[in-house]
């Protein structure tokens, strides 16, 4: 099986005035492809750490890094938005949609910087990135015209229309109710079930619960590692739910 | 990026905030339109006195006479007596610099034709006066040289003079006119010239044969002034100069004597009035081009507000891959954008309002195309130059800092 993402001793510092925060203190991680990783950890143990230098957002102080067989650890500011540009994919706890921007040319945008693809190609890969996760009636739409669950659907067809590597969330359901984050781990379960990579960082662990290993932070360290074992599926949790009454 | 979709972010993104984009432009927008407006109303007083400087004559050179100082004491007063015929003959002669020369006499009076009179100047000149001051004939004829030498009592008329004395529009050739009591048969009417620059009326003239006016007039055989043109414009300095060494030998002046007379030209006298109207365009254009830099501030402004108010969306942009050059020239063509567009608002404008100008004032108003390639080049400039620091701040931003940003 193919190794996505291999870290080794790393470590990342913050220096704020006199003081170093030792957010990473050397971190071994391999992730394969196809594999849905959630990480969790109390506040501030460094997931989002984690997950920003694996996103090639951040880089790291020491340690060493290949994505996809590539040792980004070096890399520069450009080459860095190179590689998020074709093999990343981010969600946000916050969605971070272009406000007055239809849901369609959200999705493109990833793609409007990669010079390679044409306006046609981009259109096309964005309406199928959206077919994808169930918005094909609600292109034209705005941001504010959709529900939260709704945004955050358009920011996984946006993380997913570069076809990248790995697919990166960061609380991607802090947002949303119950149902509606059932609803959106359902999506993420059949991206992975067609073999997408997922990294995961969430506080819940039910949620933690639909993915196939979870790792677990504290102080800039793992602590534990394990295969989730009885695996959920949020598709068959969303039915069990009791329906609302109002 | 490419530079077709990165256009269009940027027009997205000021159409979305219409009202602050036109507000923004808007000082752009009033210093290109002043600017433009300025320089043309300058270049349009300049032209219209260098019509009518041109209208004076044709490469007009003339002498008048001049204090003359001799060891500090001034010997002003026969001064106006010194120019006589025998300068003319030696000019003729001597200077081949010079095509035409005629003396200059004139007086001021009251011109009668039966019932009804005028007061007006008459001019006393040789054959080639009309010449040298650029005038035509519209009907009849000049003067001969032997009437002009011979004190024939004979005319030409301005078109002013024959309107008051014989009606508008009327022919008065063949007629006859008396000036201080003295006839005069008008052998024909000169061509319109119009106002002058201070509002004189060049068409208040009666020319007759100098010797006449000398003669019968003034009683008096000095010339007030001697009118040359030189063969062209670029040799009116030679033949300047020549004028003076001729005159100095005529005048017997010493080697440590000043000149007796004054010598001015055409080219001088355009020289001086036009450099005051240039002083003034520039200190018009000057007040104006502030007005513009202004409104450069302006767009600075916005456009600090504007990546400030996008912060997120920069991050958000950065994080899927947008490099630092795209994001640096997202926000330059934005300000590009407001400037140029704002300067293209202008330039309309500023046509308009030269229009009116020159409907309001009659003076011959042209929008320089130069002055409008220049706004075009510095409304560019300012958008790089104002958007440059604030699209850079935005290109500098930290990604994850900026996707955090509340
Ligand atoms: N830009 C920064 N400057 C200084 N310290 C930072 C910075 N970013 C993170 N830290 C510190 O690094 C540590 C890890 O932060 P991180 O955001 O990775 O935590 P987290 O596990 O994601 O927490 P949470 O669950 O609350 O999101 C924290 O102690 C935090 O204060
Ligand atoms: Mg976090």
């Amino acid at each position: 099986m193919k190794t996505i993402i291999d870290i080794a001793t790393l470590k990342k510092d913050y220096h704020v005035g006199e003081v170093t925060v030792h957010a990473l203190r050397g971190v071994d991680l391999k992730i394969n492809e196809g594999e849905f990783v959630a990480i969790m950890g109390a506040s501030g143990s460094g997931k989002s750490t984690m997950l920003n230098i694996i996103g090639c957002l951040d880089r790291p102080t020491d340690g060493t890094y290949l994505l996809d067989s590539v040792n980004v650890a070096g890399m520069s500011k450009n080459e860095r938005a190179a590689i998020r540009n074709l093999k990343i994919g981010f969600v946000f706890q916050s969605y971070n949609l272009l406000s007055r921007t239809s849901a369609l040319e959200n999705v493109e945008l990833p793609l409007m910087y990669n010079r390679l693809i044409t306006t046609k190609e981009r259109r096309e890969r964005a309406v199928a990135a959206l077919e994808a996760v169930g918005l094909a009636d609600r292109m034209d739409h705005m941001p504010n015209q959709l529900s939260g669950g709704q945004q955050q659907r358009v920011a996984i067809a946006r993380s997913l229309v570069n076809d990248p590597v790995v697919i990166l969330a960061d609380e991607a359901t802090g947002n949303l109710d119950t149902r509606t984050s059932y609803e959106i781990m359902s999506l993420f379960q059949e991206l992975n079930s067609k073999g997408k990579t997922i990294v995961f960082v969430t506080h819940e662990p039910d949620i933690a619960r639909c993915m196939t290993r979870s790792v677990v932070f504290r102080d800039g360290h793992i602590i534990r590692e394990e295969d989730v074992k009885s695996r959920l599926n949020a598709a068959e949790m969303l039915r069990a739910l009791p329906v609302e009454q109002d | 990026m490419n530079p077709g979709n990165l256009l269009k972010v940027a027009i997205n993104a000021l159409k979305r905030n219409k009202m602050r984009s036109f507000l923004t432009m808007l000082g752009i927008i009033i210093g290109v339109a002043s600017v433009i407006t300025m320089l043309a109303i300058g270049q349009g007083s300049k032209k219209s006195i260098q019509d009518q400087i041109a209208s004076m004559g044709s490469n007009m050179l003339f002498v008048m006479p001049g204090n003359m100082r001799m060891g500090g004491v001034q010997q002003g007063s026969s001064s106006s007596q010194r120019l006589t015929v025998a300068d003319i003959k030696a000019i003729k002669t001597e200077c081949d610099a010079i095509v035409a020369v005629s003396p200059e006499v004139r007086s001021s009076g009251q011109a009668v034709s039966g019932s009804s009179n005028w007061p007006t100047t008459i001019y006393g000149g040789s054959e080639q006066y009309l010449d040298i001051r650029s005038w035509t004939v519209v009907s009849g004829r000049n003067f001969t040289d032997t009437e002009a030498e011979g004190s024939a009592k004979v005319c030409l008329v301005g078109r002013t003079v024959a309107d008051e004395l014989f009606g508008e529009g009327i022919d008065p050739t063949g007629e006859t006119i008396r000036f201080k009591n003295i006839p005069f048969k008008i052998i024909g009417v000169l061509s319109e010239k119009g106002q002058n620059s201070f509002g004189q009326d060049q068409d208040d003239v009666i020319i007759a044969p100098y010797t006449t006016v000398q003669k019968r007039i003034l009683a008096q055989t000095y010339i007030q002034s001697i009118q040359m043109s030189a063969r062209s414009a670029e040799e009116s300095a030679l033949a300047e100069s020549q004028v003076e060494e001729v005159l100095r030998r005529t005048h017997k002046l010493r080697e440590e004597e000043n000149n007796d007379f004054e010598i001015r030209s055409q080219e001088e006298l355009a020289t001086t009035m036009t450099s005051v109207t240039e002083i003034l365009t520039i200190l018009l254009g000057a007040i104006a081009g502030i007005s513009l830099l202004v409104g450069g501030i302006g767009i600075m402004n916005i456009m600090y507000v504007s990546v400030t108010e996008r912060t997120r969306e920069i991050g958000l942009r950065m994080s899927v891959g947008g490099r630092s050059v795209d994001i640096l020239l997202q926000f330059l063509i934005e300000s590009i954008l407001l400037s140029v567009f704002g300067g293209l608002i202008g330039i309309m404008i500023g046509f308009g309002a030269s229009s009116v100008v020159e409907a309001l004032t009659s003076w011959p108003i042209s929008v320089m195309w130069g002055s409008v390639i220049l706004a075009f080049a510095v409304c560019t400039v300012i958008g790089v130059f104002f958007g440059w620091y604030p699209a850079r701040r935005a290109a500098e931003l930290d990604p994850i800092e900026a996707l955090r940003f509340e």
